[in-house]
């Protein structure tokens, strides 16, 4: 079993429907600690020593954010700035995160194809997230692929719905240690070889979210 | 007098106060004290270096009651006036009525005959203005209650002077020997012209001060020549107490009204500076001749009798006075401070006993008696108020209001005025960042309170020039206002402004008009107390309702950004009134109409994140990428 931390940042939640039916999924699952940062700390005044203890009491890290600007809201930027201290996270005597798996969970606007060298950006959200890839090399953390949802404008609810339930699924297996990590590299989103890449407990939860 | 001799006078009057009255503040004596000490030093009975002209000295030196009325005026607003006005006439009025009866029966009783006996009792119903108000002054207890009160009291005997000047021809037993000193406009007139004559000048002295002064004041300025503003401060004072006394009122009395006139007037604060200095200067020359002409000769002629009548009149002026206070349900600590301030004669009594005498109502002897016990009686009182002070302070487990300021003993960057719920919370933010600041209250229990929870803070008032300069602002870089009182957080701007030009002043303001006054006086960073608190309680119930903390906060951040900036456009237009209303009703619509579009959900606000544009192009771009391939 591994203790999962879900931390979110979206300056504008409320307006955001992928986000809302990702939220509502992850705070179903046991064992997930969800951790809204805008709510926390709307003045951007991160409390640092509340935030180490939370990471040192989770195995798993989660990022939960929209992709703005290439990047993170400027919360989970200043959370990162704050939180990660040096001594602590990385540089001499910085093993607190050593081992503990980054894994971040993005949504775009812009489909998938955008973010190819031939689509719009040019650039893949892999390379794109180079620095948070670095981040969690320099704190000695085990870095995935990244959980990617594309075009967030034009879902439909049964997506949502679907997106959900994947979402929670991804979740569980992340609690009970089956997701085969292994598996998911030869992809360049986590979410893209789910299926495969979860042990068996019960296949078939997986596929129920499927149309 | 000659050039050299009144250079020689001037150099011995000089050489007394410099060398004694420091001294005596010192060793906790007052000033007053200290100036009546060296007045007898120098006097005929000490080192006979002043001769009997002490007494004319003393005369021209009455002038420095004069203008002492006309700074006490200027502090008095027309409405404080107002609401002093039950005090005045009924605890004056009581009193001087009260002592006069009380003073004659007594006269009477011990074998005077009855005209004799009503005009000592008269004359000594009359306490020193001069002694009485310096000394609560320089003590900071004219703002107590017994304060208050004695100044009510002596206002109305200011007052009651006019009236008796024109009853004591009529108790003279023989006609009355027509010196010309006293012959004036009123006392030739039929009573109802010189009451409409007192009436028209009063009238006059109002309308010149409301609207002469300030055009006159206005154009000197422009000439930016200090000695003439200086001199036109002088010829109002001066010019008003002439008129006042040629027609036979109380000069002080005019200058007092004057005052109150120019209290609310822009130029109130450089009047005060430029007459502050000849007050002090001619009230030390008054004490000095006080105490120069303080006959012992007769004292020690007859010393039981001079003594006894000293201190019997004393006793008796006292439990009058404290019988009074506490008929005014006075607590027993303000009743003995009041009546121990105003049980002595005044240095109206020097005049009155002269034109008694002259008139025939009074024998020469006991006149010249008179003037003796009451010469002494003002000196002794200085020293009866340090006594009550100690005993009052003695009894009091916790040291009270009659407290001298504290010496501060350290130099920072910041001072902080005003230690209260306002400023600890500021200074201790400051400390916990390892900035040391000094600290500053005026109120004596809590500065206690405090000390014993181990904050060093000094008492004293703030607004005075010599505490600041002693709390190192000359060096400070700093000076946050946090008094509560808003008048006096004012006062504290303007001093600070003048004389530590260098300081940054941050200041708490009470609301939006103390806000705006502050802003006038060139105060750059003003805090309404209760904005913050206000807006954060605001922001928090749209969290409660279910708005995202993000949201609130932002909400409020603008909101406030907003309202700042209303208020320094509000600031400069407010002195059109009519425009001012409009404008400020327009701008507060305009406020929320912007807040409301900003955070209507219904209405999602454009900001950079999830813009409806965005999701435009986003569409657009998938288009593109279905065509393309």
């Amino acid at each position: 079993m591994a203790k999962v931390l879900l931390l979110f940042a979206h300056p504008a939640f409320e307006k955001s429907k992928v986000n809302r039916a990702l939220v509502h999924a992850a705070r179903r699952v046991g064992g997930v600690t969800f951790h809204d940062l805008y709510e926390n700390y709307p003045d951007f005044d991160v409390n640092v020593e509340v935030e180490q203890r939370l990471l040192e009491s989770h195995d798993v890290i989660l990022f939960q954010h929209p992709f703005y600007w290439y990047s993170t809201p400027a919360l989970l930027k200043q959370w990162f700035d704050l939180v990660l201290e040096h001594g602590w996270a990385y540089g001499e005597g910085g093993t607190a995160l050593s081992k503990k798996r980054m894994i971040s969970v993005i949504t775009t606007g812009g489909r998938e194809p955008a973010y190819t060298p031939e689509g719009f950006h040019q650039i893949t959200i892999s390379e794109l997230l180079a620095p948070i890839r670095q981040t969690a090399r320099l704190c000695h953390m085990e870095y995935s692929r990244p959980y990617v949802i594309h075009g967030s404008f034009q879902l439909t609810p049964a997506d949502l719905m679907r997106l959900g339930s994947e979402y929670a699924t991804f979740l569980e297996a992340l609690v009970e240690d089956r997701l085969d990590f292994e598996k998911t590299h030869s992809h360049p989103r986590l979410n893209d070889a789910l299926v495969a890449s979860i042990r068996s407990r019960d296949l078939s939860e997986v596929s129920r979210g499927e149309p | 007098m000659h050039g050299q001799e009144f250079f020689e006078q001037a150099l011995i009057y000089l050489l007394a106060a410099t060398l004694v009255v420091p001294l005596s503040k010192r060793l906790g004596l007052g000033s007053v004290l200290g100036y009546l000490l060296a007045g007898i030093a120098i006097g005929p009975f000490g080192l006979g270096l002043v001769g009997t002209e002490g007494e004319d000295i003393m005369h021209f030196a009455e002038f420095g009651v004069v203008m002492m009325l006309f700074l006490v005026g200027l502090e008095l607003e027309p409405a404080l006036l107002w609401r002093l006005r039950g005090p005045v006439l009924g605890m004056g009025g009581v009193q001087v009525v009260g002592t006069s009866l009380a003073v004659a029966a007594v006269a009477f009783a011990t074998g005077q005959g009855p005209r004799v006996a009503l005009a000592l009792g008269m004359i000594l119903s009359l306490s020193s203005t001069a002694i009485v108000l310096q000394t609560l002054n320089e003590k900071g207890l004219i703002k107590t209650k017994a304060g208050q009160g004695a100044f009510a009291v002596l206002l109305f005997q200011d007052i009651a002077v006019i009236p008796m000047l024109a009853i004591f021809p009529l108790l003279a037993e023989r006609q009355a020997v027509n010196s010309h000193s006293d012959a004036n406009l009123l006392s030739s007139l039929p009573g109802w012209l010189a009451a409409l004559v007192v009436l028209g000048i009063v009238v006059g002295i109002i309308a010149v001060g409301r609207f002469l002064t300030t055009p006159i004041f206005r154009y000197i300025a422009r000439a930016r020549l200090r000695e003439s503003f200086t001199a036109a401060s002088l010829l109002l004072v001066i010019g008003i107490a002439l008129i006042m006394s040629r027609v036979g009122l109380s000069p002080a009395l005019g200058t007092f009204v004057a005052g109150v006139v120019l209290a609310t007037s822009e130029y109130k604060h450089e009047l005060e500076a430029e007459i502050e200095p000849f007050k002090g200067l001619l009230l030390g020359l008054f004490f000095l001749a006080v105490g120069a002409s303080i006959n012992f000769q007769l004292i020690f002629a007859e010393p039981l009798l001079v003594l006894g009548l000293v201190f019997g009149f004393m006793l008796f002026k006292f439990a009058l006075l404290f019988g009074l206070a506490r008929s005014f349900r006075w607590n027993g600590d303000q009743a003995l401070l009041f009546s121990a301030a105003l049980a002595q004669g005044g240095e109206f009594a020097f005049v009155l006993f002269s034109f008694t005498t002259q008139n025939g109502v009074l024998p020469e002897r006991i006149g010249s008696l008179f003037v003796a016990v009451v010469a002494l009686t003002m000196a002794l009182t200085p020293l009866v108020l340090i006594l009550t002070e100690r005993f009052l302070k003695m009894r009091a487990a916790a040291p009270s209001v009659e407290r001298e300021a504290d010496t501060v003993h350290e130099e920072n960057a910041v001072i902080v005025a005003g230690y209260g719920r306002f400023g600890q919370v500021a200074a201790r933010l400051l400390r916990a960042t390892g900035v040391e600041a000094t600290l500053l209250d005026v109120d004596s229990d809590q500065v206690d309170l405090v000390r014993r929870f181990g904050s060093r803070v000094y008492y004293g008032d703030a607004t005075r020039v010599d505490l600041l300069e002693s709390a190192g602002a000359h060096k400070a870089k700093v000076l946050l206002i946090a008094i509560d009182n808003p008048e006096k957080a004012l006062e504290l701007v303007h001093t600070a402004k003048r004389h530590f030009p260098h300081l940054a002043i941050l200041a708490r303001a009470h609301g939006r008009s103390d806000a705006f006054e502050l802003h006038d006086a060139g105060v750059e960073h003003i805090y309404r107390e209760t904005l913050d608190s206000a807006l954060r309680m605001g922001s928090q119930t749209l969290r409660l309702l279910g708005m995202r903390a993000y949201q609130a906060e932002r909400a409020a951040r603008s909101f406030r950004r907003h309202d700042e900036a209303l208020f320094r456009e509000t600031a400069a237009k407010r002195h059109d009134e009519k425009s001012w209303i409009a404008f400020v009703r327009e701008r507060t619509q305009n406020l929320e109409n912007i807040l409301r579009s900003e955070y209507d959900q219904r209405r999602p606000r454009e900001v950079s994140w999830d813009l409806e544009a965005q999701k435009d192009e986003a569409l657009e771009e998938i288009r593109e990428e279905s065509k393309a391939s």
